[in-house]
């Protein structure tokens, strides 16, 4: 497969001068983030120049358990997916999303507060531009949308990254999510050796990239480098889909989706969630680091004086005993029940809500669940069982 | 005919129309029907319901029980958390917002010319009050309409003091309750009971239900065993809501959103969810 979400050839940029890049992004005034060491993480922060990139890292990740290590030929963006998503800062955990001011014996709607300056992000992966057309189809509907979101979504540029490695708990590709970065990028970057491709998949990208120019050396891809730089995320995807292990490198998971949406909900009774129960924590920290989940509860916070009211969204999970509290208690009392409503719905009701799974394969949930539960394992475990008629 | 049509902007779930408390009507112990005045008509259709705003309370979700072209929006409103009790303290004249209407309605276009049985538990009745007064208006338009109506007590039971007028457009109205009072001329039980001692043609009728869950799972159940269609049997379902616009993924239920897809759904589209239990 050669297709690519690029609007016009790649650009040689040697990795000092990725500098222009966020200088060009500040001169236009955005926010930069981008990937950053931080207390035994790779996570997303702001990003003043090359430096803060976490070049010479990489991460191990498995079941449970996350371990940055140095490695000297490691590049900027060698490390995978942290536990921060695009979600962190679109959909932030805790947001206000209208403000209410007493009015006489009424209430009248104030203006929320816009961002200082739109985001731009550094290093998005397949699997987490994936995550963003998900959320978007949750907030950006035609008929509803959260003017919160909306606003931070137009305001957003996005600086892709081609993978070139992938952790155990990857399976991007089984999703069809990576690990070539798919559309909704304004630049991509592919690593190679001491310098970036870099090429651009929206107008806004190109854009960009002129005011690149005049501050550092583009230099155009002849068409065999091109090719060699399309090559470098196709070569990982095929040796993701051999689930070969290589020296230094587990195997990547994977996900027989196959008719899995009949699958999940054929198999609502199956004894196998039970199971899960005995070994899930119900603590929550799948729902929190996945990049689609958009649960979210919105608490009405009144200030001291009770004249002004702050409507306030803060994610809730589906793991909470109080999610979905009713009158009479809460529809699902059990942890089966609840890790029941979580795998169903990322990877079966999703598709009937959506059109799309839930689901990226990037991992995080497999890493971040404090006893390593895996949904390929278990989505594995319930296909060699299936009880359907 | 306006031949240019623009699409109208995507409405915010969080804001709504601000409305004033008119009055508050006791209708039985722990529940009472709000009217508030939107300052203009409030569109929407029987089996649709609003979140109910109070700021810096919260917000909940409420059948809309008025008549569909009632000069106010009427809310039948039974006090069990947090925002539901605080209603109960406002004076009239207090603000609230509405954000709304939401929701499928029941489905009374499709019912032309059919026997319709509605059955209501509790304050389930709310949402069928609209469609009772919008049918009531059409009623040429049915055939047989039967009010099965289930109350914990006699005093439990909503709108006693509007039957007269229901039965005037020949709504044939049947009460049951689980713990008669003294006096109370009509049978004990379970609405189920009086479903079962309904006669009519499954071909021809069409079954609307809201209450607890329990009672709709046994309406369901006993009207499928009397022959009647999954897809002619319509429930009204409750869950938590915080949007009520498929955006905060509280409602879910199976693959739905009960706020989005329902929250009246046919029989049909949640039955093998319905038998699952904890989903
Ligand atoms: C479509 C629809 C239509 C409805 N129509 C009506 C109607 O017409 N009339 C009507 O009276 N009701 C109606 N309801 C039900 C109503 O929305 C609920 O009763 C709502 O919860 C009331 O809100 P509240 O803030 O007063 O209660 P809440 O404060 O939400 O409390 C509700 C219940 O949950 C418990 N609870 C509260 N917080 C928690 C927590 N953190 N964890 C666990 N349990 C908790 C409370 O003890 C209480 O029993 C409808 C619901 C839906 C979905
Ligand atoms: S379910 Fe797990 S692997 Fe899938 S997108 Fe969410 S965190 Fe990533
Ligand atoms: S229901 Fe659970 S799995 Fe689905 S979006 Fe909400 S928190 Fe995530
Ligand atoms: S109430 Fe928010 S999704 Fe249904």
């Amino acid at each position: 497969m050669s297709c690519s979400a690029a609007i016009g050839p790649p650009q040689w940029l040697a990795k000092p001068d990725f500098q222009a890049v966020i200088d060009a992004l500040v001169a236009a005034g955005h926010r930069v983030v981008g990937p950053r060491v931080a207390a035994g993480a790779i996570v997303l922060d702001d990003v003043a120049c090359v430096a803060d990139l976490p070049a010479g890292w990489l991460d191990d990740q498995d079941g449970g358990s996350y371990r940055l290590r140095r490695d000297e030929a490691a590049g900027c963006f060698d490390h995978v997916v942290g536990p921060h998503s695009l979600k962190n800062f679109l959909f932030p955990a805790r947001e206000p999303v209208a403000t209410f001011i007493r009015d006489g014996a009424g209430w009248r709607e104030q203006p929320l507060v816009p961002d200082p300056a739109p985001l731009a992000v550094l290093g998005v992966r397949g699997c987490d531009l994936a995550a963003l057309a998900i959320q978007d189809a949750v907030f950006l509907r035609a008929d509803v949308a959260d003017s919160t979101y909306r606003g931070r979504r137009a305001g957003l540029f996005i600086v892709a990254v081609n993978c070139r490695r992938a952790a155990a708990t990857c399976f991007c590709h089984s999703m069809q999510c990576g690990p070539a970065a798919g559309p909704g990028f304004d630049l991509a970057v592919t690593e190679i050796d001491d310098r970036f491709a870099i090429e651009a998949g929206t107008t806004k990208g190109a854009a960009l990239l002129a005011a690149v120019a005049t501050r550092a050396t583009l230099t155009p891809c002849t068409p065999a480098d091109t090719a060699a730089v399309r090559d470098v995320p196709q070569a990982l995807g095929r040796w993701m889909h051999s689930r070969q292990a290589m020296p230094g490198a587990a195997a990547p998971r994977s996900l027989d989706t196959t008719d899995i949406r009949d699958l999940l909900f054929g198999n609502l009774e199956h004894p196998h969630w039970a199971a899960i129960a005995d070994r899930c924590l119900a603590c929550g920290n799948c729902t929190l680091v996945c990049p689609t989940c958009f649960c979210h509860s919105v608490e009405d916070v009144p200030d001291l004086s009770g004249d002004r009211a702050t409507l306030e969204r803060r994610w809730a999970s589906c793991f909470t005993l109080d999610h979905a509290h009713m009158h009479g208690g809460g529809p699902r009392p059990t942890t089966a029940s609840r890790y029941r409503q979580w795998l169903t719905h990322k990877l079966a009701g999703w598709i009937d809500q959506f059109g799309t799974s839930g689901c990226t394969g990037c991992g995080r949930c497999i890493t971040w669940c404090p006893v390593g539960i895996d949904l390929t394992a278990e989505v594995a475990a319930i296909r060699a069982a299936d009880a359907r008629p | 005919m306006n031949v240019f049509r623009v699409a109208p902007p995507p409405r915010s779930p969080w804001h709504g129309r601000p409305a004033r408390l008119v009055d508050v009507e006791p209708e039985a112990p722990g529940v009472a029907t709000y009217r508030f005045d939107c300052g203009g008509p409030f569109h929407f259709a029987p089996g649709q319901f609003n979140m109910l705003h109070l700021p810096g309370i919260g917000a909940a979700a409420i059948s809309i029980s008025s008549a569909p072209d009632a000069a106010t929006v009427g809310h039948t409103v039974r006090a069990v958390g947090n925002v539901t009790h605080a209603l109960a303290r406002l004076r009239p004249g207090a603000g609230v917002f509405l954000r709304g209407p939401w929701g499928k309605p029941w489905p009374l276009d499709a019912l032309c010319d059919r026997d319709v049985v509605l059955v209501a538990g509790g304050v389930g009745l709310a949402s069928l009050r609209s469609a009772i007064v919008a049918v009531g208006r059409r009623r040429g338009d049915f055939g047989r309409i039967r009010l099965l109506v289930g109350g914990r007590a006699p005093a439990d039971l909503l709108y006693a003091r509007e039957y007269p007028a229901w039965v005037r457009a020949d709504i044939d109205i049947r009460t049951i309750v689980d713990r008669p009072a003294a006096g109370w001329p009509g049978p004990a039980g379970l609405v189920t009971d009086l479903l079962a001692g309904l006669d009519f043609d499954p071909r021809r009728t069409s079954l609307l239900c809201c209450g607890p869950e329990p009672m709709m799972r046994a309406v369901a159940a006993a009207g499928r065993a009397r022959g009647l269609a999954a897809t002619d049997i319509f429930l009204s379902l409750e869950r938590n809501m915080a949007c009520a616009a498929g955006l905060c993924g509280l409602c879910q239920f199976g693959p739905t959103f009960v706020c989005r897809d329902g929250p009246v759904f046919s029989h049909d589209r949640i039955a093998p969810f319905l038998a699952v239990r904890h989903l």
